[in-house]
């Protein structure tokens, strides 16, 4: 059995050479080698004992007799590890993994917070945690509160007039969003097939329009990296359904003419979709229903702090205006006579007929509902306030310390929102943001968003949150500086970080053109007959 | 046989009325090193500035636009097993696609070798 096929060692020095301190099995004290499943464990140590099972040879009852023509005729190509052995494999794995509860998250545009252990304490209450979407109304009333409280706050909070509560994550929001703008026009006879989506918007946006349907025009990006409003204007017209528009927008800035762009698309007949997945940049302190937008879905792991990035899964609520309203999809929890209902199709009747179905099977996510209710009801309007100000806070603090060794381009268009914009303009001839992002893996920390936004060259986008202390930003900004300089300076090691890593750099391109997506066993196993 | 350029980095071969398209030197060294290409169909009608191709490299996915419009008479079948060949020689084995072109008159729009050359210093 081959163990380690990649020949790397934890001990292997830049060169490929053994060092003195290399050690038998690879690993190097808690940094642990370890193999890919399929080379470890083995299928025939775990099996069934037929009771008075005869030998093989024994020709009255062999014992392929006592599966009936039931016996597999081909291997299996499982693994086949015992339960300790499997608890080991995975927990070994998750040691070589980067997570919030590690360190700073910087990824921007994905909003990697602190998830309050409070938050979990609530979710895991059997109250919560325990039901069955299919349990009768009256034996979960609690948990039914808990979505009508949230829906509750989610629209006060937005200045919207309802929410769709089901949508699982935030494209699948966008979707929702999108189709209710779609149902809208269908109600309106009008056969409206553009969605206008700026530079400036989430890459999922045009993808989402173009899977409802829609033809997709890009509205370009001013110098200052926001909306060109003028350009968006001279678009509409009567074969425009509608906008989709990031606030605040990839560039990490605030897009101030969104009122006034509401108001002409408005005036045009189209809708206008915002995507609410910076929303935490601005809760408590903007709400998008005063700026005229009609459908925004709000991801309750980014602004509300429920897990997410491996720890999941998502949830994203679509809160609506008055005119997208009559179309939100099924169900929904109304509140009758102080007792919580589920409406769904056979309780809809004509008071939601319009509604353009369903998008899930079931309400939502029950415990990401519950942590975000709780997150609400913890932080309280003036925390939620302050949530939106220390994270624009950090983010400018994050702006303004790398900025002499980094180019950030629009760091002349006034304060960011929530995160820090750089470019590759500084980095030294034949350094790109890439090695800037590997360098920083060595120094502890996952790498920030990279090549996003496009309308940036060589983007770096670094959202710290508002959950960092300065002690942790100034340790993270020192580490982007020191990696910066060495790329300004052209360290060739720089080219080849990570090196501490426990797989040093990848050849991405090999990974892409050549994929092996199929593990193969060097010599076909007998165990698995 | 002429050359021209398109302000989105394709270029064009004109011999007779057939076209050969690519990308530009320029275009693949922004683009990094490339891992797809997905060429148009044969016998699909193109006009001026529809999307032609897709390139996908390990930064991002881009669209070529077809720089003049005709009748797609073959993509390049190399580039499905070697894409990289966009890399190594974008300007020559590193061929899209051919075109029969509908209407020449519409390469006057575009740019020849030096005036490509100015626009990519100013970029």
């Amino acid at each position: 059995m081959t163990i380690n096929q990649s020949g790397w060692r934890p001990t292997m020095t830049e060169k490929g050479g053994e060092s003195a301190a290399s050690t038998f099995t690879g690993n190097k004290a808690l940094m642990l080698e370890e193999a890919l499943i399929f080379e470890i464990g083995s299928t025939e140590t775990t099996g069934v004992d037929f009771t008075g099972t005869p030998a093989e040879s024994d020709a009255a009852m062999p014992a392929k007799a006592y599966l009936a023509g039931l016996e597999r005729e081909a291997p299996i190509g499982l693994p086949g590890l015992s339960e300790p052995e499997a608890v080991r494999h995975y927990t070994r794995l998750s040691r070589q993994n980067y997570a919030i509860d590690l360190g700073l998250f910087p990824l921007g545009s994905c909003t990697m917070k602190h998830n309050p252990r409070l938050n979990e304490k609530m979710a895991r209450l059997p109250g919560f945690a325990d039901v069955h979407p299919l349990q009768p109304v009256d034996t979960v009333q609690g948990a039914l509160e808990v979505i009508h409280q949230l829906a509750h706050w989610l629209v006060t909070l937005t200045g919207m007039h309802s929410v769709a509560m089901s949508p699982k994550a935030g494209a699948h929001g966008e979707l929702c969003g999108i189709l209710a703008i779609k149902a809208a026009l269908a109600a309106r006879g009008e056969d409206r097939r553009v969605i206008l989506v700026p530079e400036s918007a989430h890459g999922t946006n045009p993808a989402t329009a173009a899977f409802a349907g829609f033809a997709v025009e890009d509205i370009p990006a001013t110098a200052d990296g926001r909306v060109d409003t003028a350009a968006l204007k001279a678009r509409l017209g009567p074969d425009v359904a509608g906008v989709m528009i990031t606030n605040p927008n990839t560039c990490g800035l605030f897009e101030r003419d969104l009122k006034e762009i509401s108001d002409a698309v408005h005036a045009a007949g189209g809708y206008v979709y915002c995507d609410g997945a910076n929303f935490n940049a601005i809760v408590g302190r903007v709400r998008p229903g005063d700026l005229g937008v009609d459908a925004m879905h709000i991801n309750l792991h980014k602004t509300f702090s429920t897990p997410h990035g491996g720890g999941g899964p998502g949830s994203g609520p679509v809160v609506l205006s008055e005119a997208l309203t009559p179309y939100a999809p099924l169900p929904f929890v109304e509140q009758r006579d102080g007792r919580f209902e589920l409406v769904e199709e056979e309780t809809a009747g004509e008071h939601h007929a319009a509604s353009f179905g369903r998008m899930v099977a079931f309400h939502g996510q029950m415990g990401m509902f519950t942590r975000a209710l709780t997150y609400i009801l913890s932080h309280g309007a003036d925390g939620l306030r302050q949530v939106a100000e220390d994270a624009v806070l950090n983010a400018n603090y994050v702006l303004r310390s790398l900025e002499d060794v980094l180019d950030a381009p629009f760091g002349g268009a006034g304060p960011c929102m929530h995160e820090a914009l750089f470019s590759d303009a500084n980095l030294a001839e034949g350094f790109s943001t890439l090695d800037v992002a590997k360098g920083l893996i060595d120094e502890g920390y996952h790498p920030m968003t990279v090549y996003f936004p496009l309308v940036v060259h060589g983007a770096m986008l670094v959202e710290p949150t508002e959950t960092e202390s300065k002690a942790a930003l100034d340790q993270f900004v020192g580490a982007l500086r020191s990696v910066a300089e060495r790329a300004k300076a052209g360290d060739p090691a720089l080219k080849t970080a990570p090196h501490f890593a426990p797989r040093s750099r990848l050849d991405e391109t090999q990974a892409a053109r050549k994929p092996v997506l199929v593990w193969k066993d060097a010599e076909p196993a007998l165990a698995a007959e | 046989m002429s050359r021209y350029f398109t302000e989105d980095h394709e270029w064009i071969d004109v011999d007779g009325d057939i076209g050969t398209v690519g990308i530009s030197e320029y275009a693949q060294s922004q683009l990094g090193d490339i891992v797809f290409v997905d060429v148009p169909e044969d016998g699909k009608e193109l006009t001026k500035g529809d999307e032609a191709a897709v390139v996908e490299s390990v930064k991002a996915a881009s669209d070529v636009y077809a720089p003049a419009s005709g009748t797609v008479l073959e993509g390049n079948p190399a580039l499905s097993d070697t894409p990289e060949l966009v890399n190594e020689d974008p300007e020559g084995d590193g061929w899209f696609f051919k075109i029969t072109l509908s209407d020449p008159s519409e390469l006057e729009e575009l740019m020849d070798e030096s005036a490509y050359a100015t626009f990519v210093s100013k970029l």
